[in-house]
């Protein structure tokens, strides 16, 4: 066994010297099985293409729709450009019903940049006071955390919506912010990172030097978070772009809705005296993924540490 | 430290009015002194504690207090006592009537019926395919299997209300590139009929998990110790056996993790059948899925009370589903 190891890591340790890169032991190993079988790597390269084309075919097809007029869109190929009528699309979807879309786009950024916003402070507090200090009924909240990511979100939706009622919270903008910014999954990631990320020694040398706690929080820790804390913002604020069933229920007033309910509104209403809605709709559904889309692949690797760690817990 | 815990006791419990001089008499006796090493312990915790408190405040109003007011509400009954919504509301205790009601609603059911089915054949195809997938991305070369990886995350990354507008549109008979497909195999398709609209619904649901749940399982995959291979094809497997016997057992935990999520998932199926009504409202009824009937009780019928309650059993069916799953396929632990 010994022997058998030994091969690979010393190739490894030259690859690792050539070029820095994480993985470089199994990227060794890779090239040697693909290559040592040529037939089935072409099996491998098929099946994969076909999987990716399944993936992108949709989106492609989405991408070439809102470059079409009304007329082309219904008779034309669908999965081929025609006449490039891109820019009319984006005027039409920016100026029907006043604009009501940047509106919607708007309030989409606000609702999620606050609540992510909000979500990450209370979250990265949270997950630090649990991690680093010892006291009575942490372990209490600690329960609480973990039982509550049994509780499924329907059984949420109903009387929250009685709750806010109450509360005066219901159709307002504080509806779509607040009750997002106490999830505790995000509480479990800051608390599992704070674990790795904040030394206790820093924290005692601090204190040496005469740092109150908060002081120690909001200077040191907050920075040593910092990657838990975009985790965090990331992934709340993806969500809360993506959300549908929680507008739907809390906001009445098409002028603070979100896009993706705005579109729904579209969608349902299907064609409109004047206009097809089909094309906006379709020219609104690229608009509102676009900045989805980059944000994801901009920032891979902090919500890829977000969903493995949501995978060990 | 707890020689200083047990000293705060007795002064704590002895609140005469000579016990401060003893005290300091005491610390003096003692050349570290009591008093300040303990309440500086203390504060420094109980500041630490602090932290977590704007976290449980708002924990407690939004999360413990609706779970609370779902209880509640569930065994009240309110009515209307004027004709036309004029007269006031009465509200009397109706104790489990309407989970009575709820237990034997055939519509709720029926709709509980179709998720469950759907999320038998939906969930463990997703399942088998990611893994399928991770495995092929991690034969893959790497370099290729990174572009491959961010084609297949696409999906994911596209709002879920936009994929489902997105596949609608692709099904449209109108303006989908799917029917004309079809067509040229002499298929007259209509995926928005009523024997249809399952496997349209189930294929959305496959492109739009496909990517996540194999960026999980080939992150399990990257986790495996490559000794492990070394010597398996030293002994002779082929590879084929070696993902079957060494890398699928590897990632047995993110699989039951994945699937539970997914399972969970499927049974509150709203946004898509919701979507799906807008284009097509005979096929998929307002009671469709549970979840749809859910807030069609509440939010068009205004049944809240009846709502709450079926919400809990929701909610019940999906715990003991979880929990069955999560039993069932540990057991196989080798």
């Amino acid at each position: 066994m010994s022997d058998t190891t030994l091969v690979p890591d010393a190739a490894a340790v030259g690859e690792t010297a050539r070029k820095p890169g994480r993985r470089r032991r199994r990227a060794d190993e890779y090239s040697s099985v693909a290559e040592a079988r040529g037939a089935s790597r072409w099996v491998v390269l098929g099946v994969l293409v076909a999987l990716a084309l399944y993936a992108v075919g949709p989106l492609w097809w989405l991408l070439v729709a809102v470059t079409k007029n009304q007329r082309e869109l219904y008779t034309t190929n669908g999965l081929w450009f025609s006449q490039f009528n891109l820019w009319q699309n984006l005027g039409d979807l920016f100026t029907y019903q006043d604009g009501i879309f940047s509106r919607w786009l708007w309030n989409t950024v606000v609702y999620a940049g606050l609540g992510s916003l909000g979500l990450t402070l209370v979250a990265l507090a949270a997950g630090y006071g649990i991690a680093k200090y010892r006291y009575r009924g942490r372990g209490l909240t600690m329960g609480l955390i973990i039982a509550s990511f049994l509780i499924p979100g329907s059984l949420m939706v109903v009387p929250s919506f009685i709750l806010f009622v109450n509360l005066g919270l219901y159709d307002t903008i504080w509806a779509m912010i607040l009750p997002g910014m106490f999830g505790s999954f995000s509480v479990y990631l800051a608390k599992v990172y704070a674990e790795g990320a904040v030394p206790t020694e820093l924290m005692e040398a601090a204190r040496i030097d005469g740092a109150g706690e908060y002081r120690i929080f909001f200077s040191m820790g907050l920075r040593l978070l910092s990657t838990a804390g975009a985790t965090i913002f990331l992934l709340h604020f993806v969500a809360s772009w993506n959300t549908f069933m929680w507008p739907l229920v809390f906001l009445k007033g098409a002028e603070k809705w979100p896009v993706m309910l705005g579109m729904y509104s579209w969608l349902q209403r299907g064609t409109d005296s004047t206009v097809d809605l089909t094309s906006l709709v379709l020219t609104g559904s690229l608009i509102s993924t676009i900045p989805m889309v980059v944000l994801m692949i901009a920032m891979q690797r902090y919500w890829r540490s977000g969903v493995t760690l949501g995978s060990l817990k | 430290m707890s020689v200083n815990t047990q000293d705060h006791h007795t002064t704590a419990r002895e609140p005469v009015p000579g016990s401060p001089p003893g005290g300091r008499a005491r610390s003096g006796s003692s050349p570290r002194g009591r008093t300040p090493l303990w309440n500086w312990r203390t504060a420094q915790s109980v500041k630490g504690a602090s932290l977590t408190f704007p976290f449980l405040a708002g924990f407690a109003l939004f999360v413990l207090v609706p779970v609370g007011m779902a209880l509640r509400e569930s065994v009240y009954t309110t009515k209307s006592t004027g004709g036309l919504g004029f007269g006031g509301q009465t509200v009397s205790f109706a104790g489990l009537d309407n989970f009575a009601a709820g237990l034997v609603d055939g519509s709720f059911w029926t709709g509980m019926l179709r998720v469950f089915l759907y999320a038998l054949v939906v969930v463990p195809l997703t399942q088998v395919l990611s893994l399928a997938l991770a495995l092929l991305l991690d034969a893959a070369r790497r370099r290729a299997a990174a572009r491959f990886r961010i084609a297949l995350l696409l999906p994911y990354m596209v709002p879920g209300v936009v994929g489902t507008m997105v596949w609608i549109f692709q099904y449209s008979p109108t303006v989908g590139p799917l029917t004309p497909f079809f067509e040229i195999f002499g298929l007259d398709v209509n995926f928005f009929s009523s024997s249809m609209v399952w496997v349209s619904m189930g294929n959305l649901a496959v492109w739009g998990s496909l990517g996540f749940t194999m960026l999980i399982l080939y992150g399990a995959l990257q986790s495996v110790p490559h000794e492990i291979f070394e010597a398996a094809r030293l002994d002779g497997a082929s590879e084929l056996r070696i993902a079957w016997s060494i890398k699928v057992p590897f990632v047995r935990a993110s699989l039951v993790l994945t699937s539970l999520l997914s399972i969970i998932g499927t049974l509150q199926l709203f946004d898509q059948p919701l979507l799906f009504r807008a284009v097509t409202p005979e096929t998929i009824t307002r009671d469709f899925t549970p979840a749809m009937m859910i807030y069609d009780q509440a939010f068009k019928v205004g049944n809240l009370n009846y709502a709450t309650a079926l919400s809990v059993i929701l909610a019940l069916v999906v715990g003991v589903a979880s929990a069955i799953i999560y039993r069932f396929i540990n057991r196989e632990e080798p």
